[in-house]
């Protein structure tokens, strides 16, 4: 085995976010020790100075040189991560090479995810390449939480379901994609309004995994060339907006290695607290939409003064990272766009359609700074025939797309409620992912026994999250008729009653 | 344009028998009022198609704000509402102070729209409350002029009213006020006691009393109601027109309405307290005088009367001398005399400007300009005389009630624009009355001396006059006037037409002697509806362009297409998302409704201005210097101030334009605020040749706070002058969001800064928090932390 070479932090700037005075080295300390001889057991562990620990976050700390003994034999014999930290969205590729060094075959491979990750974890998919040289491609892989009794310091897993097992000896290459929300930690945590937004972002040189990796590289992509400060884990390299860590080679299961990057992000953050999308089907030929939006600028708050002359005068130095327009992309044929909030229409929204899409270009009522909220409502109507179908069961379905329609916009909880037409009976719907799911009933236009709807909520969303649903029902076109009868009859009484009225004399006196 | 449409459509029913005709004339008449109704309606939906539907300018916002409140937790909280969101740190007792009636009836709707299932925002049903009431109203016109001049007429002035100028200005889609609702009560409170005055009917009279209530609900100017009714019965009593319907028609609706009245919160015991109401106690007494006069006339002979006469007016009189002599004193007793300070500038139209600068402040308390007639009324000011001699002949009670009210409503105008509203439906109805019997004469004149049907109108005359709707209730009316045992209402009063028949032939005879020769005829006709379809094109014009912009939002036409300015919307919804919950805003006056509905913040004075001093304080910190504003605005507790600025994109009511009635007002209430210091030679200027004074107040720095660097020369557009004073710092303030167009800008005053040693004592001295000693402190002394 070959030792490790020692790990060394490169910080250009002596700032953390967590400030280590003496008080807490010396309280740290001999923890760090303890966790250091406690593994020292395992001779392939690298000899770590303390004061290089004084650098890592204490979270970090928890997972630093924490193992267990994976149940397979399984090893990756290759990994590349790309890590793109150009927008808010953290989007990691990886790229792994398994190899099934056991003896009975296996088709469960394990991602392992440090739980501060996971809590910000906002998809994870994994494809597999089939074919080979030119000819391939890619099929989707089932990915499942998992849990696993003997997870080491609250490692979380994910397990991918391979089609065909990787029987001895065999290796295959999976592409996993997952994305992070909420990862870029704004330091300093306000800037004023001339000031350009700077953030942290946390992870490991090395890739977290239940399997011995022989080879590792990461790259990291940052929107600009403009980096405070990396942590150094030799070998590193940077090279304009790409960070290079590794390779480094025969990492035991479980090994970690803090790295703290401090770097320009100037992208606005938009983050969507709270979306409600109502789906409205009525079946005289119209798809009702309306998506109600809590909005808020995610990256560095502001502070201090606003000053529209600068903001105005010099767009490019002052409120680089202000968020000063949307982009949302709807459905094809698109009609009665609406855009307003609780006080009445906002007029700077332009919609551009074609026959493939629309795209509809909102600017906020102001320009959204960081910490800045914005609530608004966005309102379309799209052609029914679009999007219900009829199944082979004669039932019906709606077939819509899930996610928030606004691009690069991470949401932190969506609610999508489908509201189906009075009289339509046993809905169900089908979710690509795992959603929370419950009835409620809605009383829309002269009702008389409400609206069955359908409501499903899910947390922390992505573009990603932009697939389609399906929700079935049976609807009689019987139940169309009900509410023009009605109408028909309460004006044919009142008449009736008018008639009544004038031909009958009430006076009692003759 | 129904006019013509309504005389016309008389004519083809001439022919056929009395029975059809009639029944094809109501039918005819109630579509044509459908028609009215619609047009009513739509003429004010120009706003909602040009801007948006959307509430416009100040009022609305707080009567849209109540109403929300009201859907959402009912009417028992609504009555107990106590607003802790304004005049802060004073509140406002809302439901104590608003007249309820156009929330309810909002609330009303709103509440059975949803409890049918049909999901209406509160907005919506705001929003479209005034034009739904604008039908009504025209719809009560007719009702009311054709107990006057017969169904001719009152359609002609549903018609009229329907699309006048002067009522679509309060009362487009959006203009959410009380006057949406209370010219619909006003007008139908006038119907029903001239109803009860021709029917002598209890059960109207009854109604009036509710009518009269709902109009108390509405509005303040229910007093107009309540003096003009017993001007009217006085006017009967005088001229000797007294019967037992006139008393009907007035006693039960002085006590129904009285107590009534006496239940609307804002009026409680105002009802039987305040001057204005007085009068009607007064006439309801001569009344009774009257009556038992009347009474005792009959049960003696006419020598024993006189004795009676002279005794009793020996002692009445004394009796009357000590009552006048009690109720002076009483007045006399009282600061204001017993009047409010707005009814009090309606006698004495000088009153408020030389007493009360915060109504002399408002555009709508000025008097009006010959121009605003003209653009309110259009063609009816010159109808309206015409239809005032037509009211003459015959002079009945009701057409008496319309002279009396066109009279009074002329002064009120006069004295206040605002009171255009009133004097409108009065004038649709006078001229309502002038075109419709203009158009009946004239074609009554063609008919009988057109060569083709002469012959068979010579036959047919009595019939073709008494068939004329207007002719035929004119007779009618004449003869119930007449006969005052024989009241009945007017379902019946059809089959008694025919006994009449004698009596009308001969009146018919008389009317074919005042036949008008056919070419002038012809000739006024079409040049009567050429004078028409003028007053449609204008009212649609200002319907249009005039009157239907919300004032929240502003767009201008440029070659490159439309721009709007959303500015006011953008800072309300940035202080309603970006500052803390209960954050208190200053700004004048003007913007407190806006603020509280649209941001949700708490504001320091609002449109309701019922208190004088906090308006000043207000005022005051806005023309002091920064300092000193600075420890006014801290007192109160503000956290932001917010000023509008028309200065970069020429929006002429800008803070800077008021800003004189800000040092005015102040100067009353705190002396040392004076306005000749803000006049260079008794002129308000704000370039180079300002004052000091103004150079350094509040109101110029918030506003021009770098300004120059937009232009380089600081220019203002509105005042159209370089500004006096370019480049200073704010030190007690800082800007923190300024709109896209400039129109809004918002400062935050800075925390109070740490002690200096040694100046403890003083600074402890400042900042104590009654404002009268923070102002005090505030004038003239030295900065202790410069």
């Amino acid at each position: 085995m070959k030792q490790p070479r020692p790990m060394k932090t490169f910080v250009l700037q002596e700032q953390g976010p967590i400030e280590l005075t003496h008080a807490t080295i010396s309280y740290f300390f001999p923890k760090v020790e303890a966790s250091v001889k406690t593994h020292s057991s395992t001779p392939m562990e690298a000899p770590i100075r303390a004061t290089e620990f004084l650098r890592f976050t204490l979270l970090s700390l928890l997972f630093f040189v924490c193992r267990s003994s994976p149940s397979h034999d399984l090893l990756i014999s290759n990994a590349e991560r790309r890590i793109d930290l150009t927008s808010h969205i953290v989007k990691v590729y990886l790229t792994l090479k398994v190899e099934n060094a056991g003896s009975t075959p296996t088709s469960e491979i394990l991602l392992a995810f440090p739980p501060t990750q996971v809590d910000h974890l906002a998809t994870v998919e994994a494809l597999v390449t089939k074919g080979k040289r030119k000819k391939t491609t890619l099929a989707r892989l089932d990915v499942t939480p998992t849990e696993l009794p003997d997870a080491p310091n609250g490692t979380k897993y994910f397990t991918i379901y391979l089609t065909n097992p990787l029987n001895s000896g065999e290796s295959t290459t999976l592409e996993v994609l997952y994305l992070f929300t909420h990862s870029l930690e704004p330091f300093p945590a306000e800037i004023g309004q001339s000031e350009s937004q700077l953030v942290y972002y946390r992870d490991s040189a090395l890739i977290l995994s239940p399997y011995h990796i022989k080879q590792q590289t990461t790259f990291l992509k940052t929107p600009s060339t403009k980096v405070e400060s990396f942590t150094r884990v030799e070998p590193t390299n940077r090279a304009g907006t790409e960070m290079k860590y590794g390779p480094y080679e025969d990492r035991h299961p479980y090994t970690f290695s803090p790295i703290l990057i401090h770097f320009e992000n100037n992208s606005p953050f938009p983050v969507v607290e709270e979306l409600v999308r109502e789906v409205e089907i009525s079946h005289w030929g119209n798809l009702q939409v309306t998506e109600q939006y809590t909005l808020v600028h995610g990256g560095a708050r502001h502070k201090g003064v606003f000053s529209r002359v600068d903001y105005q005068s010099r767009p490019n130095m002052n409120g680089v990272s202000s968020l000063r327009y949307l982009l949302a992309r709807l459905p094809p044929r698109v009609h009665s766009v609406y855009y307003r909030d609780e006080i009445g229409n906002i007029s700077s929204s332009h919609l551009r359609t074609d026959s493939r899409k629309s795209e509809l270009e909102i600017e906020p009522r102001y320009p959204l700074f960081g910490g800045w909220k914005a609530t608004f409502v966005i309102g379309y109507g799209l052609p029914l025939q679009d999007f219900l179908f009829e199944s082979s069961d004669d039932r019906r379905y709606l077939n819509f797309t899930f996610g928030c329609p606004l691009l690069d916009t991470v949401v932190d909880k969506l609610t999508v409620k489908v509201v189906l037409p009075e009289g339509s009976k046993d809905p169900s719907a089908v979710v690509p992912f795992t959603v929370e799911q419950h009835l409620e009933t809605k009383y829309s236009y002269l009702d008389v026994v409400g609206r069955t709807v359908v409501v499903m909520e899910k947390k922390n969303l992505v573009p990603v999250h932009n697939s389609h649903f399906q929700v079935y029902y049976t609807f009689k076109p019987i139940f169309m008729l009900a509410e023009p009868l009605m109408l028909a009859s309460a004006f044919f009484l009142f008449f009736v009653a008018c008639v009544a009225y004038l031909h009958i004399d009430l006076s009692i006196r003759k | 344009m129904a006019a013509p449409e309504s005389s016309a459509a008389a004519v083809p029913t001439l022919y056929t028998n009395n029975a059809l005709r009639n029944a094809f004339g109501g039918v005819l008449a109630f579509f044509i009022l459908l028609l009215i109704g619609v047009m009513a309606f739509s003429i004010r939906l120009f706003s909602v198609i040009k801007y948006e539907s959307v509430i416009h300018e100040f009022d609305p916002y707080f009567n849209y704000r109540v109403t929300q409140f009201l859907a959402k937790n009912g009417i028992y909280e609504f009555w107990n509402w106590f607003d802790d969101r304004t005049w802060y740190p004073l509140g406002r007792v809302i439901g104590g102070t608003v007249y309820p009636g156009l929330t309810l009836t909002a609330g009303t709707i709103w509440w059975l729209l949803n409890s049918l299932n049909i999901p209406l925002s509160v907005e919506t049903v705001c929003v479209f409350t005034a034009p739904i009431f604008s039908a009504f109203a025209s719809w009560a016109t007719y009702l009311l002029t054709k107990e006057v001049k017969g169904t001719g007429a009152g359609l002609t002035a549903a018609a009229l009213l329907a699309m006048v100028p002067s009522y679509i200005s309060r009362s487009v889609a959006g203009s959410y006020d009380n006057e949406a609702v209370a010219i619909f009560a006003l007008i139908f409170t006038f119907y029903l006691y001239i109803k009860t005055l021709n029917t002598g009917s209890l059960f109207y009279a009854t109604l009036n009393s509710i009518a009269y209530f709902y109009m108390v609900c509405s509005w303040g100017g229910y007093t107009f109601i309540i003096n003009l009714i017993p001007m009217h019965v006085l006017l009967c009593i005088v001229t000797g027109r007294f019967s037992s319907r006139l008393y009907i028609a007035y006693a039960p609706l002085v006590v129904l309405g009285t107590l009534l009245a006496a239940l609307v919160p804002v009026v409680g015991f105002n009802a039987v307290m305040t001057s204005e109401h007085f009068a009607s106690f007064l006439v309801f007494i001569i009344l009774h005088v009257v009556a038992f006069v009347y009474y005792i006339k009959g049960i003696l002979t006419p020598k024993m009367f006189k004795v009676a006469v002279t005794l009793v007016v020996s002692v009445g009189l004394a009796v009357c001398c000590a009552v006048i002599a009690v109720l002076v004193a009483l007045v006399a007793s009282s600061p204001t005399k017993g009047w409010s300070g707005r009814s009090l500038s309606l006698l004495d139209p000088t009153y408020a400007s030389k007493y009360i600068p915060i109504i002399a402040s408002v555009s709508e308390h000025q008097p009006p300009t010959w121009p605003s007639y003209f653009m309110d009324i259009n063609v009816l000011a010159f109808l309206v005389p015409a239809g005032i001699i037509a009211c003459f002949s015959p002079l009945s009670d009701a057409s008496s009630f319309v002279v009396l009210y066109i009279a009074t409503s002329v002064y009120f105008s006069g004295v206040m624009v605002r009171l255009m509203l009133v004097f409108a439906p009065a004038a649709c109805i006078t001229s309502g009355i002038a075109l419709s019997q203009a158009f009946d004469v004239f074609t009554r004149s063609i008919k009988f001396q057109l060569p083709g049907i002469a012959s068979k109108a010579e036959v047919d005359a009595a019939e073709t006059s008494s068939s004329t709707a207007e002719a035929q209730n004119d007779v009618v009316k004449a003869e119930k006037s007449e006969e005052t045992s024989k009241n009945r209402p007017s379902k019946k009063s059809k089959k008694k037409e025919k006994e009449e028949k004698p009596l009308t032939k001969a009146k018919a005879e008389k009317k074919r002697l005042l036949a008008l020769p056919l070419d002038s005829s012809v000739i006024s006709l079409l040049l009567l509806i050429l004078l028409g379809a003028l007053y449609v094109v204008h009212c649609v014009w200002a319907a249009a362009e005039a009157y239907s912009a919300p004032s929240i939002v502003l767009t201008s036409r440029s070659h490159d297409g439309l721009h709007v300015f959303d500015d006011f919307r953008e800072a309300y919804a940035w202080l309603r998302h970006n500052t803390d919950v209960d954050d208190k805003v200053a700004s004048w006056w003007d913007y407190g409704y806006q603020t509280t509905a649209m941001a949700n913040r708490t504001v320091i004075v609002d449109n309701n201005t019922w208190n004088n001093t906090h308006i000043a304080t207000v005022g005051t910190a806005m023309s002091s210097p920064e300092k000193a504003a600075w420890e006014i605005f801290h007192s109160l507790d503000v956290k932001y101030v917010l000023v509008v600025f028309g200065g970069l994109v020429g929006y002429p009511s800008d803070d800077i334009n008021k800003f004189l009635w800000m040092v005015r007002i102040g100067g009353g209430v705190f002396p040392h605020i004076k306005e000749p210091d803000y006049l260079r030679d008794g002129q308000y200027r704000i370039d180079s040749q300002a004052t000091p004074t103004m150079l350094n107040c509040l109101m110029y720095k918030l506003s021009y706070y770098r300004f120059v660097e937009t232009d380089g020369k600081a220019f203002d557009r509105v005042r159209q002058t370089e500004i006096g004073k370019k480049y200073f710092k704010l030190t007690h303030f800082e800007e923190v969001f300024t709109t896209h167009h400039w129109m809004v800008r918002i400062y935050k005053l800075k925390p109070p800064k740490n002690r200096i040693r040694g100046k403890t004592k003083k600074s402890k001295s400042k900042t104590s928090t009654t404002s009268s000693r923070a102002k005090r402190s505030g004038t003239g002394k030295k900065n202790p932390w410069h």
